[in-house]
């Protein structure tokens, strides 16, 4: 099984790496680079755990090849804050306590930014469709909606 | 061959952290793909979304030698108005789809199913024709692209063959497709007429596969219907399309009694089996209600 060398941007910063072929975007992520957010949950798809951006949209580091991120941007939580202040999506969570465990939140958060840049002002409903693909064990959905409900009003009225 | 329903997970075999190994191979184009495949035969996958190859693997269900990527094939993205019919690359996400407004107007069954499929992460994966190779009994795209007729276009050493998506699935896992084979496009017909399509789909929670789904696609003249397309998935081997109720509903006023009547002859047509998700008999009994539903929901989108 061969290795080879990619070259990605992870949270702005160019990255440069040995990758062998079989390994997933996840463990690449946590065990090598340090990046500690994308959490591994359930490994087939139906958590949201470990979701990242890729070129700005969600997808699943547990399900994608190293390999294939070659020449591409990835997002994780670390990479929201601008200038030492957090992004509206992580504020509005902490103050509406929506964290019980915080092992789903760095996928939640990651939806939810990109649910309000695609939609301004999502119904309960548009929100609750976006993030099906997150779970939350500790069943704390209720702040969590509520969090990307004052997010989207944090970000329209330019509180940000 | 891969059963159906898909094996459950193996506590013996499972390593979902770490893949087996495998040879990971990104040709560039068609060509060299279907180069590759016939080189490497039974030992190569394709590689699209990864969204149920790589669980399957991880799974220890599949072990690969070679993994043929083709995500860095351009040629097979693309969404395309051709005039009669608009063109799918069998390699475009599920959400481009979602996202395509001639989609929408043209397919609406198409769109909600699509929809329908996995979180928004793994619509940003999945690919249209991952989803058709797989070949699932219950793969959300297949009733609506065989109520729409579409067709498929497959690469082989020998050029390219066109086949209709009636007759592409052969069994649970199986296509017509050949190992040295790769589908690349998906062509759906656009309607001649005003014709009204709905996608209904039952599952235990919002990201699990289908207890059961059907697409209809419905044209009326005047009171009756002047044709009717009705497709299931999850209630045969194979998606299925329902020819006697189809044939039952021609010519005939779309009445309450109508419509029960032939959700009782849809009834008869399905061959559904008991699996972990759902009962043979629940399917055969929902059915005939997802039926009517699906009816009601293209006739009122035909204004009616």
């Amino acid at each position: 099984m061969g290795t080879r060398l990619i070259n990605f941007k992870l949270n702005g910063r160019p990255v440069s790496i040995e990758v062998k072929d079989n390994e997933l975007l996840i463990n690449v992520l946590r065990d090598r680079l340090g990046v500690l957010s994308p959490k591994y949950g359930c490994g087939i798809g139906e958590c949201g755990a470990c979701t990242v951006l890729l070129d700005g949209e969600p997808v699943l580091s547990c399900l994608t090849l190293a390999v294939e991120v070659d020449g591409r941007e990835i997002t994780t939580v670390e990479g929201l804050a601008k200038d030492g202040k957090l992004h509206p999506v992580q504020e509005a969570f902490i103050e509406e306590g929506a964290i019980q465990c915080g092992y789903c939140t760095p996928g939640f958060i990651l939806v939810a930014k990109r649910l309000l840049e695609e939609v301004k002002n999502p119904s309960e409903e548009r929100i609750r469709e976006y993030v099906r693909g997150n779970l939350c064990r500790c069943t704390g959905y209720v702040n969590i909606i509520k969090a990307i409900k004052r997010a989207a009003e944090k970000i329209s009225c330019g509180k940000a | 061959m891969l059963k159906s329903p898909g094996p459950r997970l193996d506590p013996n075999k499972a390593n979902t952290h770490i893949l087996p190994e495998f040879e990971y191979l990104a040709p560039r184009t068609v060509e060299e793909t279907v180069e590759l495949l016939s080189k490497y035969g039974e030992e190569a996958k394709v590689l699209a979304g990864g969204t149920d190859l790589l669980v399957r693997m991880k799974q220890g269900v599949l072990r690969p030698k070679y993994l043929i990527s083709i995500n860095r094939i351009k040629e097979l993205n693309y969404i395309k108005d051709r005039g009669d019919h608009v063109a799918i690359g069998a390699a475009t996400k599920l959400r481009a789809l979602e996202k395509s407004d001639l989609i929408k107007e043209l397919f609406p069954a198409l769109h909600e199913a699509v929809r329908s499929m996995g979180g928004v992460q793994i619509r940003n994966m999945g690919t249209i024709g991952g989803n058709l190779c797989n070949a699932s009994p219950a793969a959300d795209t297949a009733p609506p692209l065989l109520v729409f007729e579409a067709e498929v276009v497959i690469a082989g050493p020998n050029g390219r063959r066109v086949v209709p998506i009636t007759q592409f699935f052969t069994g649970p896992g199986k296509t017509v497709m050949a190992r040295n084979e790769l589908l690349v496009e998906v062509r759906v017909p656009k309607p001649v007429k005003p014709t009204g399509s709905a996608f209904i789909k039952i599952a235990r929670v919002a990201m699990d596969l289908a207890k059961i789904s059907i697409a209809v696609a419905l044209r009326m003249n005047g009171n009756v219907v002047e044709d009717v397309k009705v497709a299931l998935g999850s209630v045969a081997p194979t998606p299925m399309r329902a020819y006697r109720t189809e044939e039952f509903l021609k010519g005939k006023e779309l009445t309450e009694d109508v419509m029960w009547e032939a959700a009782n002859i849809v009834r008869t047509e399905v061959k559904p089996i008991t699996d972990i998700r759902s009962t043979a008999e629940y399917r055969r009994e929902v059915s005939g209600v997802i039926l009517v539903d699906a009816l009601k929901k293209a006739m009122e989108r035909l204004g009616r």
